[in-house]
């Protein structure tokens, strides 16, 4: 049983890159192009990735960088309101967008011949959107009840946002993507039109192009509609605020009627897989995969479902792919009958027990071996490899960090985990939830 | 051995035919059918097994057994219990999953070329010989019960439960498969056996196969695989009597946004005019293109984040389902709109327009399905599960096509009824009462 893990876990676990025909290069107007071939099916993904997410909005307005994706599917100067997809759907294909703290992205996928009409809608609405108030009015109910979707009615991503706001003291990874709810309520069309203007230019740009493709014709398409397309000058380099010091362990509890389990959570800081120096982030990858990537021979597992009979699961997560500082999770939701504090100090004991026991020798070369295979399963699906590309590269990564990322996670030793354990572990720089439901008077006082 | 490639593809002018998918029947020396695409370019094979019946194959007053075995299936077989079976499959990096759902119960496998051998005989051990471990049941029993408390809390499941109780009468469908605290809490091993040996069975056996596998190699793996399996399982339930009324019950939750689920009765999928259903409801509230629900009730209105409505083609019942999230103060809004876009299509049909559009986008996105090996074999065992021709996939766009502006309007008179439709309202709606 593995099912209830993906109620919790945000993030996963990120895969080595395959071994598929990788094709880059820049356009003249700073526009970075990556082609990925398999033609195995008559099928094209088109991704354009922008260097510009939710931690890139300015103070006040949350929410806009998500706003304005769904803005980019109203008018152009050469397209009506939906005509992109509306035009993508009339040929069969299907497309949408996403947004995150490092990047907002859009996609296309369809019979690889019909590659050329989708690059041409997708790089007119890079710098000619004409956003009206209507468009403002309309769409601004939409992420309002998408908030009440996907958050306001889920206690579990109402948490989310509360612990990713206490760990994060000054960065805006604390900030929630869709918006601070009264924030929401205020984006007008100047807010959307400042970030637009800003940041949706060919040289804050991704384009990714994976499938049944020819890297010779995609870069000829590509000069051709995104190649006369204006940059955005003094972009410069990308930067938030960073954290200070983190000095203090932050301790929550959260209480909903709708918490239906109670489980703990500790979100620790950690550092992200930066260009040309990947490995403490592939020791803490490789650490998640030991502590929470299996459910029955994982560290937590073992000890607190199996051994202690404590846990009903635990789990362990970490991101490497992330522009800032990142999180490593772990967490434990307790059987009937054990207290939150039991489960916390028995998933505090776990934890100390192996950083003093150290790595199984046998595990560890059982996670390599996985992580060699899903090398080989991840190949299965181009867009998936797309995004691959395309999450890393617009958080900062390079295409040669992408393909030396399954050698660097075949590099790591054990004692490498342990050290990159011991930095990481270390409460000061971490939050502790307690979701659950309201308590009564007399439990409180028990 | 049957084959042939989908190079009609080539007739529908926007898709190149360059990429053929080759589907062989292998029929095994001992006798089990699948269905094989071979692709020998990536080092693994995908295999996809359905055993037809699943959850419905339920023994009275055992709700819930079927699901919980389901569960135990990875956790410990032959000489290995829970964690050694782990860690074989760790070792080996095959990748297994298990699930059941009301009409099947479903076994995934992956397995790299190189070890494929003994991924086979590790999964053999998990369908033939599990062990059903005292520790393993208690642990997985405490696992479905945590989703069941968290069903409860769940706006959705809270208005699909509902709707299901309202229309599936005393049949399997009524209840949800995972069962009550009740009736999982009193299940014991014996009742786990018996859905194993209810469900697991050949005479309710799918495969589909796609890889780096050839076709005799494949037929020896079926008989290894699955060639100790009883012949015979539990016989498959009748068809569901459905009671629908037509009207609104709201249920009330403590939740910002209202849920709610609709439908009424649909259309077999042998109908003649399946097809037209196909492509109305694709029209009405489809979610591969701006349906006409998402035209009026997101886009015009911004009522909601997201509305759909798909045909359920169950083997036991078929409905016309669709779902909308609002917030409380909003949700009756949409209703309203909702019930008045199924009188119009009843009433008027659709346009030529789109009609055309809904065609060209069914059609056009059809050949795009077949990418991946895990795709591909999925959709293999569910053409056999809906007894599809082995040339179903060519002549499928040749259905689509073939559906004129008149088959729309009498299957839409025909089959969208207002007065029926039925809506579960989950949250505290303002303006909405219960109906019925």
């Amino acid at each position: 049983m593995r099912r209830f893990l993906s109620l919790i876990l945000v993030c996963f676990v990120g895969m080595p890159a395959s071994a598929a025909e990788v094709t880059t290069y820049t356009l003249d107007n700073g526009m970075d192009v990556v082609v990925l071939e398999d033609h195995r099916a008559p099928v094209a993904v088109q991704m354009v990735w922008y260097r510009a997410g939710a931690a890139d909005e300015p103070p006040g307005v949350s929410g806009i960088a998500h706003f304005l994706e769904h803005l980019m599917f109203k008018a152009t100067d050469d397209l009506a309101s939906g005509e992109l997809s509306n035009t993508v759907a009339r040929i069969g294909g299907s497309d949408n967008a996403f947004t995150s703290w490092d990047h907002t992205a859009y996609f296309q996928r369809v019979a690889a011949d019909r590659l050329e009409l989708v690059m041409k809608m997708e790089a007119d609405r890079m710098r000619d959107l004409q956003l009206t108030e209507d468009d403002i009015t309309t769409e601004r109910q939409v992420i309002l009840e998408e908030r009440n979707q996907r958050t306001d009615s889920d206690p579990n991503s109402l948490y989310g946002e509360q612990w990713m706001s206490a760990l994060y003291m000054n960065h805006p990874y604390g900030i929630p993507i869709i918006g601070w709810r009264q924030e929401m309520e205020e984006l007008g069309l100047d807010d959307a039109e400042a970030f637009y203007k800003k940041y949706y230019a060919p040289n804050n740009a991704i384009l990714i192009v994976a499938g049944d493709v020819d890297p010779q014709e995609v870069k000829a398409l590509a000069d051709t509609y995104y190649g006369p397309l204006e940059p955005t000058p003094g972009l410069g380099e990308r930067m938030r605020p960073q954290e200070p010091p983190q000095l203090a362990e932050r301790r929550l509890i959260f209480e909903d009627p709708r918490v239906s389990d109670a489980y703990v959570t500790r979100n620790y800081l950690a550092p992200e897989r930066d260009p040309g120096a990947q490995e403490e982030a592939a020791a803490l990858e490789i650490l998640s995969s030991l502590l929470g990537g299996n459910s029955f021979t994982s560290v937590l597992q073992r000890k607190l479902v199996f051994e202690d009979q404590k846990a009903l699961y635990t789990w362990a997560y970490y991101s490497g792919v992330n522009y800032d500082d990142t999180t490593f999770g772990i967490g434990i939701l307790p059987v009937p009958g054990v207290s939150l504090e039991d489960a916390e100090a028995a998933l505090d004991k776990a934890l100390a027990e192996f950083l003093e026991e150290g790595v199984d020798a046998e595990q560890f070369e059982r996670v390599k071996f996985q992580l060699r295979a899903s090398q080989i399963y991840a190949e299965d699906s181009v867009q998936s490899l797309a995004r691959r590309y395309g999450g890393a590269l617009s958080s900062g990564l390079t295409v040669e960090d992408v393909e030396a990322w399954p050698d660097i996670l075949q590099a790591v030793t054990e004692e490498d985990v342990l050290d990159a354990a011991r930095n990481v572990f270390d409460k000061r720089h971490a939050v502790t939830g307690w979701v659950r439901q309201p308590q009564t008077e007399e439990e409180v006082i028990q | 051995m049957i084959r042939f490639a989908l190079t009609f593809l080539a007739l529908f002018a926007a898709i190149p035919a360059r990429a053929a998918v080759d589907i062989q029947e292998v029929t095994s020396p001992g006798g089990i059918t699948a269905w094989l695409v071979e692709e020998h370019s990536i080092p693994f094979t995908a295999l996809e097994i359905r055993f037809k019946g699943g959850a419905s194959l339920e023994e009275p007053g055992k709700r819930g057994a079927i699901n919980l075995m389901t569960g135990l299936i990875e956790e410990g077989a032959a000489d290995m219990n829970a964690q050694a079976f782990a860690t074989a499959q760790e070792t080996l990096a095959a990748r297994f999953d298990f699930d059941v759902y009301d009409d099947s119960l479903s076994i995934g496998a992956k397995f790299l070329t190189e070890n494929r051998d003994e991924a086979v005989a590790l999964l053999k051990a998990a369908l033939t010989e599990p062990r059903f471990d005292e520790d393993a049941v208690e642990r997985v029993r405490e696992q479905v019960l945590s989703g069941i408390r968290s069903d409860a809390t769940d706006p959705d499941k809270i208005a699909g439960d509902a709707f299901n109780k309202m229309v599936y009468g005393d049949h399997p469908y009524a209840t949800p498969l995972r069962g009550t605290v009740e009736s999982v809490t009193a299940l014991t091993r014996d009742d786990i056996v018996a859905a194993h040996r209810n469900v697991l069975t050949l005479d309710h056996i799918y495969v589909g196969a796609v890889g780096d596998i050839a076709a005799e190699e494949l037929g020896l793996l079926l008989d290894e695989l699955l060639g100790d399996l009883p012949a015979e399982g539990a016989p498959l339930p009748g068809m569901a009597d459905l009671t629908i009324e037509g009207g609104i019950t709201v249920i009330p939750y403590d939740t910002p946004q209202s849920v709610a689920m609709f439908g009424q009765t649909g259309i077999e999928r042998d109908d003649p005019d399946f097809f037209a259903a196909f492509v109305l409801d694709e029209i009405l509230g489809g979610s591969g293109r701006t349906s006409r629900l998402m035209e009026e009730v997101r886009e015009k209105r911004g009522l909601t984040y997201g509305i759909y409505t798909y045909l359920v083609d169950g083997d036991y019942a078929d409905l016309l389902m669709g779902h909308v999230r609002s917030g409380n103060d909003r949700i009756a809004d949409a209703i309203e709109v909702i019930q008045a876009e199924w009188t119009k299509i009843s009433e008027e049909g659709v346009t030529a327009d789109e009609l055309e559009d809904a065609k060209t986008y069914l059609t056009g996105a059809y050949p795009l399905r077949f990418d991946g090996n895990g795709r591909i074999a999925g959709i293999l065992v569910g053409m056999q599960l809906s007894d599809l021709p082995l040339d179903y996939i060519a002549t499928r766009n040749d259905k689509v096509n073939a559906v004129t502006l008149d088959d729309i309007k009498r299957v839409a008179k025909r089959l969208i009824q207002p007065e029926n439709l039925q809506f579960v309202v989950v949250g505290q709606p303002e303006g909405l009462e219960t109906t019925n």
